[in-house]
């Protein structure tokens, strides 16, 4: 299915000016389009539940930091039709592609692909893009107090830091006795 | 004084003979970080064979280990992780420091990975290679057992 195809299908779907709908010729023959942020949950609903397109597959969700540009981001979602039986007629891949400016934020589409939720979480850590209505918006790669996002243009590679060797303490010492007694207890009983 | 040499007795110093239960029984905690970890495995098996050097009985719980093996890169997030396992492992321990990337960072020159892993604990011995082959790594644990037989008792 070519990427003009699904536009067809978003256009006639979704209200409002079709021209916000691009699709663009991929060197590697892979259908692409851009979304805007706003029609973002509503098409990847719309991917995902068209009986032409059933898009169920959220492969992965990554991004490209394009600094001097303006918007500075591209988010990229890898999407897979399988093609199996209920899962649309044949198989399909399509690269859906949202510009991001700096500062913007994107809406979760963790509601409709469940896969999104830590595919996010790496978007969020990575490039600081934040998700707005995400379940559990932690970073997912870098220590949890990491300072800045690592695959921001503007970010060093190198970096002369300290090395953390300790952990603060996750539990408090009344919760620390209360485990201990707790398993106590329960080995006492078995 | 008695005779006695036709009995099957050796005598030699109390600190001679720990030295030597010390370094003919070096027992590594299992730490393989990265690809140095499969060349750590070799040496542990058949062909190269540590146990010929007392050294084969790799331990999963730091508390029964003597000696600790940095088999890789260590990233920042793994640095508190490495220092409490070296923590829990009881005196008298010795560490390894296994290949470049253990050593100096090696190609990973980044903000993630530590540059060398004497900023998280003391290391006895570096073995460069990048990874370095079982042989390397079994003159590294030879080169240790020569400085566990200088290391006094009283220290």
């Amino acid at each position: 299915m070519e990427s003009t195809a699904i536009i067809d299908v978003l256009t006639r779907a979704l209200p409002g000016d079709p021209a916000r709908f691009e699709s663009v010729a991929a060197r590697d023959g892979m259908p692409t389009i851009y979304v805007t942020p706003a029609d973002l949950v509503a098409t990847a609903r719309l991917l995902r539940d068209d009986p032409d397109l059933r898009f169920v597959l959220l492969v992965d969700i990554t991004a490209v930091d394009y600094l001097p540009r303006t918007p500075r981001y591209e988010v990229i979602y890898l999407l897979v039709s399988p093609g199996a039986s209920g899962f649309g007629t044949t198989p399909k891949r399509l690269r859906m592609k949202v510009r991001v400016a700096d500062a913007e934020h994107l809406p979760t589409v963790s509601g409709v692909w469940a896969s999104a939720n830590w595919a996010e979480r790496e978007l969020y850590d990575m490039f600081g893009i934040v998700i707005d209505g995400h379940p559990d918006l932690r970073r997912i790669l870098m220590p949890e107090d990491w300072d800045g996002h690592p695959a921001r243009r503007d970010y060093p590679v190198q970096i002369k830091l300290p090395v953390k060797t300790y952990e603060p303490l996750q539990l408090s010492q009344e919760e620390f006795v209360a485990n201990v007694e707790s398993a106590r207890k329960r080995s006492l009983t078995e | 004084m008695p005779e006695h040499h036709d009995l099957p007795i050796l005598t030699t110093t109390v600190e001679k003979m720990v030295q030597w239960a010390r370094r003919s029984s070096i027992w590594p905690v299992t730490f393989g970080l990265a690809c140095c970890a499969i060349e750590m495995m070799a040496m542990s098996a058949g062909r190269y064979d540590i146990a010929r050097f007392g050294a084969e009985v790799f331990r999963g719980s730091p508390r029964q280990s003597d000696l600790m093996i940095v088999a890789g890169r260590l990233s920042r997030k793994m640095a508190p992780v490495l220092r409490r396992i070296y923590d829990q492992m009881p005196e008298p321990k010795w560490v390894i420091s296994m290949g470049a990337c253990a050593s100096i960072g090696g190609v990973f020159d980044n903000y993630a990975i530590v540059q060398g892993v004497d900023q998280v604990v003391p290391v006895d011995v570096f073995v460069p290679g990048c990874p370095p082959r079982p042989e390397s790594l079994i003159y590294g644990i030879v080169q240790l057992q020569k400085k566990i037989d200088q290391q006094r008792m009283s220290a």
